[in-house]
This record gives C-alpha cells, sequence and structure tokens, in this order.
C-alpha cells in the first residue's frame, strides 16, 4: 500500500481530529505526501464528524471521492453506514459497535437500526467490528476510544509502529500519555 | 517550537498564521469566524506579534489599518460574511494606501459548512480595486502571505488573501521558513494627502489607483505563484485556488493555467494559454468571476454552463461536469437516522429557549450556537440572517405592525453577537420609541466559533487580565430602563419574566446570564452535580423530551417488555438520562411530574 483514502467518521466530540493528527504525521514521518481535510464550526456540535485523509507519492486534491475509500475507520456504529457510498468493492472497515444515539432517535422520533452491524457485513466489504469503548474502558480512560482505533487501523499502514508510539507520545499529554499507548497498543493487538 | 527548515503538518489557516509571523507581521486583529478562526489563535502564540480579537471585523480592519499607518506589516482576518462588516474601511483603505504591508485574510465557506450564505468574495477584489491572492493549500498560503506583504508594500495597497474551508482546515506540508523584515521604518509621519480622504485628496488617490491597478496588471503576468503546466492541448482549464487541485485530480494529464493571483487577472498570459489550447474552461467554485473576466477580453471559454456555480466543487464533479462521466460509487446510500448538530447537555440557552418557545411570539434570532434552538423540538426561532439582524428586525416589525405586534415579537442575540453589531439595534430601538423586548443570551464566551474572548469576559485572547464590560450597564447607559437579570437555566422564573417584558410598551432588556458549559471553568468545577432517572418512576409521558437535551434518551417498549418491566401494557417506552453526558444543568428535573428525574447531590465522584 504506498497511496491511500482512509476516511474517520464518528460524532463530535470523539476526538477524531486529533486521530486524524496523529495519523497524518505519522505518513508524514513515513516518507508520503499527506493531506487530511475536516470541517470545524457548526457541523461540529454533536453532528456527524468526518476527517479524510490522502497518502501517496503525490496527493492533490484533499477530499476523497465517493467509491474510492480504502479504509474506513467509524468510530460509532450507525456512522458506519452513513458514509456507504465513500466506499469500494472489499474496502476495509474498521468499525466501533458503540452506539451514541443521534437526536431523533435520542426523542423518540426515530430508531436506531437494530441491524446496523449485518447491513455492514452484508456488503461486499471487510469489516472488523471492535468494542473500542469498552476497550477503552478496561485501560481505565473511556476517552481512549480514539487511540485504540488509531492501534487497530496502524496495523493496516506501511507505517512502522515505533513511528506511531513517537508520535502520541509527542502529541498527548504526559497525565494521560500511558493510558493512551496501552489503548493504541490493545487496538493493534485487535487487528492481529 | 519548530524552526525554519523543519517540514511539518500544518492546516491552512495555521500555515498564514506562520506566514505573518515569519512575514514580520507586528499588528493583527479579527473577529473570530468559521472557517478564519485558528488563523489568529495560532498566530497569539508567536512571540513579537499583538494579536486582539476585536468586537467586529470593522474595527478589527480599522485597527490593522492605523498599526500600518504607523509603519508597521499588520493583519486583519474574517470570514467572508466578516467583510461586508469591513467593507466600509477596504474600500477607502485601497484610496489611503498603506505605510507597512496591509493584508487582509478573508475567508469563504462554499457548500455553508457553518454560514448562512456562501458569498463570494473574490468580488470583493473587483469592486474595492485591490489585488487579491488565492493560495491552494497549507505550503502555498505560508508562501503567499510573504509575497502579500511585499505587493502590499511595493504597490501600496492592501492585498486581500483569499482562503475557503478547504484549504483552511485541510492539513498538508509546510517546509518553515525564515523571519523577514519589512523595509518600511515604524514611526509616526503625518500625509495628509494620502491619509486624509476629504474629496479633494480622494479625488487625487482615484487617479493613483486606476495607475496602480495598470501597473498591478503588469505584475500579475509574472506573479511567481501563478503557473502554467502544459499537457493534453486538446483541452486547456484556468483554474484558481483549492480547485486546481481537484482540476489536477480529475485531469492529470490536461494543460492548466493555475491563478495565484485572482484579481487583477493576466491578460497577456491569460490569452496566450487560450491561443494554444482548443477548447478552453474555466473552473472555479460559486460566481464565474474568472470566466467574466476572460469573456470580457473577447476570449471563448466555457465555465458555468458546465460547472455548478454553487456548493463546493470536487474532483468527482469537475470530471463528470465536463466530461459527462459518472462517479465511482458502488454503494447506494442507506436510509438512516440524520445527526444533526445540537445544542449541547447542560447549555444554557435550552433553558431560555424551553420558556421562548411557550411564549408562542415571533422570535426574530441571530448567529451563534444558540440559532440551533431554531431545530426541533425547540424550534424557537424564526428569522436568523446576520450578527445583529434580531434586534433591527423585532423593531422594523414592531414599527409595521404597531400595537397589534405588542406582546408577539422578541429578539434573541449573544452576548459576543450583541457586542459585535447590537448595540446599535438597541440604540436605535430607545432613540426612535420603540417597545421591542431584547434577549441577550450572556453564556461569558464566544461559542460557536470554539470559546474565544469577548469583551465581557474579563479576558484578552492571550488569556491576560482586562476590564469586563458590564452588560447590564451598558444597556442602561443606552437608555433601556427595564434591564432584567435571569437564570436561563430556571425555564419557569424565565418564562415569568418573558411574560412581563414582552407586554411592555416600551424596550426591555432581559440578560440571560449563565456560563457555556464547554469553557474550562465549567469542565473543571468541583461542584458539579448530575442527574439520574429512577426509571421504575417514568410514566413514558415523554414530557422530558420536549426541551431536546441530548442526555436524555427514549428507550422504546413492546406491550411485552413493558409489562415484563412493571409498567403499565399501553407504556411505549421510557425515558433514562445518559450520566456519561450528562452536565448537571438540571433543567430537566422541574419538567417531570412523576419526581423520576433526581440529582445526585454534587461532587467529583457521586455518579460513575
Amino acid at each position: 500500500m504506498q497511496s491511500g483514502n482512509i476516511l474517520l467518521a464518528g460524532v463530535g466530540g470523539q476526538g477524531i481530529l486529533l486521530a486524524s493528527e496523529i495519523l497524518s504525521s505519522a505518513l508524514l514521518r513515513a516518507g508520503f505526501d499527506v493531506k487530511q481535510s475536516e470541517v470545524h464550526g457548526m457541523a461540529q456540535r454533536g453532528g456527524s464528524v468526518v476527517s479524510h485523509v490522502r497518502f501517496g507519492k503525490k496527493v492533490y486534491s484533499p477530499l476523497i471521492e465517493l467509491g474510492t475509500a480504502d479504509i474506513m475507520v467509524s468510530f460509532e456504529l450507525l456512522e458506519a453506514l452513513r458514509y456507504l457510498p465513500y466506499f469500494r468493492k472489499g474496502s476495509t472497515v474498521i468499525v466501533n459497535t458503540q452506539k451514541i444515539l443521534p437526536a431523533p432517535v435520542a426523542t423518540g422520533m426515530e430508531v436506531y437500526p437494530p441491524d446496523a452491524i449485518e447491513q455492514l457485513q452484508s456488503r461486499d466489504l471487510a469489516v472488523h467490528a471492535i468494542d473500542a469503548f469498552g476497550i477503552a474502558a478496561s485501560v481505565g480512560e473511556q476517552r481512549a476510544v480514539n487511540m485504540v482505533l488509531v492501534g487497530a487501523l496502524s496495523k493496516l499502514l506501511p507505517v512502522e509502529e515505533k513511528i506511531f508510539m513517537e508520535i502520541i507520545e509527542g502529541r498527548i499529554p504526559e497525565k494521560i500519555r500511558k493510558v493512551n499507548i496501552e489503548a493504541f497498543i490493545k487496538g493493534r493487538e485487535r487487528m492481529q | 517550537m519548530n524552526k525554519p527548515g523543519d517540514t511539518v503538518i500544518l492546516s491552512g489557516n495555521e500555515a498564514l498564521a506562520r506566514g505573518a509571523y515569519e512575514a514580520g507581521v507586528k499588528v493583527a486583529s479579527a473577529y473570530p469566524g468559521t472557517p478564519s478562526t485558528e488563523i489568529l489563535e495560532n498566530l497569539c502564540r508567536y512571540e513579537g506579534v499583538y494579536t486582539e480579537w476585536a468586537p467586529n471585523e470593522k474595527v478589527a480592519l480599522e485597527v490593522a489599518l492605523g498599526a500600518c499607518f504607523a509603519g508597521v506589516r499588520a493583519l486583519a482576518t474574517m470570514k467572508h460574511v466578516g467583510l461586508n462588516v469591513a467593507a466600509d474601511p477596504l474600500f477607502t483603505a485601497a484610496y489611503t494606501g498603506v505605510r507597512g504591508g496591509l493584508v487582509v485574510i478573508v475567508a469563504d465557506d462554499p457548500d455553508m459548512h457553518s454560514s448562512q450564505n456562501e458569498q463570494d468574495s473574490r468580488n470583493y477584489a473587483l469592486a474595492a480595486k485591490v489585488p487579491m491572492l488565492e493560495p491552494a493549500d497549507a505550503a502555498e498560503a505560508r508562501e503567499f502571505v510573504h509575497i502579500a506583504y511585499q505587493l502590499s508594500e511595493e504597490f501600496d495597497t492592501p492585498v486581500l488573501l483569499r482562503t475557503e474551508t478547504r484549504m483552511s482546515h485541510v492539513k498538508g506540508i509546510v517546509t518553515l521558513g525564515e523571519q523577514t523584515a519589512s523595509p518600511v521604518k515604524p514611526g509616526i509621519e503625518k500625509m495628509p494627502g494620502k491619509f486624509v480622504m476629504l474629496p479633494g485628496n480622494a479625488r487625487m488617490r482615484r487617479v493613483e489607483l486606476g495607475k496602480r491597478m495598470e501597473r498591478l496588471k503588469e505584475y500579475a503576468e509574472t506573479f511567481a505563484g501563478t503557473t502554467v503546466e502544459w499537457g493534453d492541448l486538446k483541452r486547456g482549464f484556468i483554474t484558481s485556488g483549492v480547485t486546481s487541485l481537484y482540476v489536477k485530480e480529475a485531469f492529470p494529464d490536461a494543460s492548466v493555467l493555475k491563478l495565484g493571483m485572482v484579481y487583477p487577472l493576466p491578460e497577456k498570459l491569460v490569452r496566450n494559454f487560450a491561443e494554444k489550447v482548443g477548447e478552453l474552461i474555466i473552473i472555479e467554485e460559486l460566481d464565474p468571476f474568472i470566466e467574466t473576466q476572460v469573456k470580457a477580453m473577447g476570449i471563448q471559454c466555457k465555465g458555468k454552463e458546465l460547472i455548478p456555480s454553487s456548493g463546493e466543487l470536487n474532483a468527482t464533479i469537475v470530471r463528470s461536469s465536463v466530461t459527462g462521466e459518472k462517479g465511482k460509487a458502488v454503494f447506494e446510500p442507506v436510509q438512516i437516522p440524520m445527526r444533526p448538530p445540537n445544542l449541547c447537555p447542560g447549555c444554557p440557552h435550552r433553558g431560555i429557549f424551553y420558556a421562548i418557545s411557550k411564549l408562542g411570539a415571533f422570535v426574530t434570532g441571530d448567529i451563534g450556537c444558540y440559532t440551533l434552538a431554531a431545530l426541533r423540538p425547540l424550534s424557537a426561532m424564526d428569522t436568523c440572517v446576520c450578527m445583529g439582524a434580531g434586534i433591527g428586525n423585532a423593531h422594523g416589525m414592531s414599527k409595521a405592525l404597531g400595537s397589534e405586534a405588542l406582546g408577539k415579537v422578541i429578539a434573541v442575540i449573544g452576548d459576543s453577537t450583541f457586542f459585535h453589531s447590537g448595540i446599535t439595534g438597541l440604540i436605535n430601538i430607545v432613540f426612535n420609541r420603540g417597545n421591542s423586548t431584547i434577549v441577550i443570551l450572556d453564556n461569558r464566551t464566544t461559542g460557536m466559533t470554539g470559546h474565544q474572548p469577548h469583551p465581557s469576559t474579563g479576558r484578552t485572547i492571550t488569556g491576560d487580565q482586562t476590564v469586563s464590560i458590564d452588560i447590564e450597564a451598558l444597556c442602561r447607559a443606552i437608555g433601556v430602563s427595564r434591564v432584567r437579570v435571569v437564570d436561563p437555566h430556571n425555564s419557569e422564573a424565565c418564562l415569568k419574566v418573558l411574560k412581563e417584558e414582552i407586554e411592555m410598551p416600551e424596550p426591555s432588556v432581559i440578560i440571560a446570564k449563565a456560563p457555556c458549559v464547554l469553557i474550562p471553568e465549567m469542565k473543571k468545577r468541583k461542584d458539579k452535580k448530575r442527574y439520574t432517572t429512577v426509571v421504575e418512576r417514568c410514566t413514558g409521558c415523554r414530557f422530558c423530551l420536549r426541551i431536546g437535551c441530548p442526555a436524555i434518551e427514549w428507550v422504546p417498549l413492546t406491550p411485552e417488555e413493558a409489562t415484563k418491566l412493571g409498567y403499565k401494557e399501553k407504556q411505549k417506552g421510557f425515558s433514562q438520562i445518559n450520566v456519561t453526558l450528562c452536565n448537571g444543568c438540571g433543567q430537566c428535573a422541574p419538567l417531570c411530574k412523576f419526581g423520576a428525574i433526581k440529582s445526585d447531590g454534587g461532587g467529583d465522584d457521586a455518579v460513575r
């Protein structure tokens, strides 16, 4: 894999932007050109958040085209389905099985699709379902869901584990560094 | 801190800030606005640059202009709609010109990710007669800021630098440069013929401005950021900024004239390019800005008959617009619940808007997080136009309808928005014997753009302590005698005050004062309560869902499940507070008539 399109999606507040930053920095250090695109402001207030990361020898457009995502990391179950048109046949989908209810569901106006995971698995996709929330909680930091998922993703990329470690060490404040690294390692192990 | 020569990943906005620092900017002023906010937020971390949040963009540009009159390099940044506010000084700054370099960065938001319109700021360059540069990515952003300052000083003009969401918020690889200095000497120098735009002087400067534009046209021909890549000559594209990247992605082998300077255009370069290619297509986001000018040169080309003139472009749209080729999507979208943005759990706006929704009044609204109160289930806002508009709108409606409108119209505005553009509207109401009621939603911060301080927070952009302007005293000084302060979390008390004030035949202001739950002081507070549900007591009446708090979740039940849980068979479900989301505002508790919502009494570890 010498070039790729990685889509990261989830809900505002899940640490998607930090995960994308770590990913991009690791890809840069591994010698690739990288572009990362995201949206701030109104779009972030508890809404659906998506970040596009593209890498290769030379990257032009910052946006992934529909039908061309090689890997998707979904921080929330439903969000994986929302971005379905970005996948190609055989795309790898790392999906956190955690459910965060969208407002229309929380207020009882709509129903969370009970078969979300089956809907993903029934398509021509390589689906890796991970209980990232459970793993993060097991290392003692529920907010480390993003590091669990970065760990899982790291296994699929042409970037040495060491590089990810260095970037995380440089980027995460000392107080919470240890649990975040633990979360990363657990996530990575989950893909073996 | 990174040093010159380092290769790092920066967003467009971080790169613009870095460029400004490297170019030796001494004074920078701005009002926050997506997608421009992070430029100043990053610039304020560099040594040797004075930065500030101004109350609005007009002030910001006037401050930057003053700094440039004093002979230093100065910067004003804003979002596209902010340039409407700052247009007044901009148009005359084009006449005065500069002493130190003056750059205005304007950030457009095609597709309106976080804006009320998607105006194309390039039109301002043409209308105000100032040059405009448009970088395509973070690396160019850093570089173009340097060039913009040289250009400003060499041609004695303010320079507009246009960015947009997909430049500002895209991260890419940037190699950092050394700091440079302006050749201009700072100090006080009186230049009345240049700085005092009395008609006599302005007429002279207008002639200068015309000559300057002619020289800038010549300069555009050799501008370093404008490039021609020759490829397939059957078809050639003229494009600029981020769009040029979509063109490269869609047509890697095409001939492309990429304009780094979008105004004025390099006419000779355009003619030469047009002559060499078979079919000429202009690919640009939003307005046919380049296209109209190229057509005015008498050059045949295609543009907006192929390319959409609203919304964002991307490589797929560019490709399919030109060739008719379909996109590559293989999976159809599936019908799933939307995830719209929402007021946060514990947001003080929710409480007062719940009260406002019960008034049954027409609510003239404004710009901020609280605009989300227009959405279901609160549905408590009926207009949203621009910063400060709600106050003028309410007054206009009441003058139009006279006594018929009394008690039926109310304006809401945020604290930061009030400082931005609300004060003059309030003065107008008092001056012209209006009777409107204005609710100022004082959450002690600029919420939507990410918690920037404003004139009433007591802190500057760098966190230093300053005077906190008293909104209540300000309203009284303006001449409003009825000013009341309420706790927005207490809906019942709010409703009582709202009902009293809206009926008053004189202007009144209600200040709904409670801090945003996301500001650091609130996040760190030790006495934070959390609320939980005694689910056995829930009768499924759904009353608590009416405030639309994301922490209150409805759990639907089948008749069998209901019976099994000890509820009546016909109970459709129960409400449950998600404790990890609850911020402890307590707005929901009084809504439950069955005592199913309880506080844990506070403290760090009370729940969990």
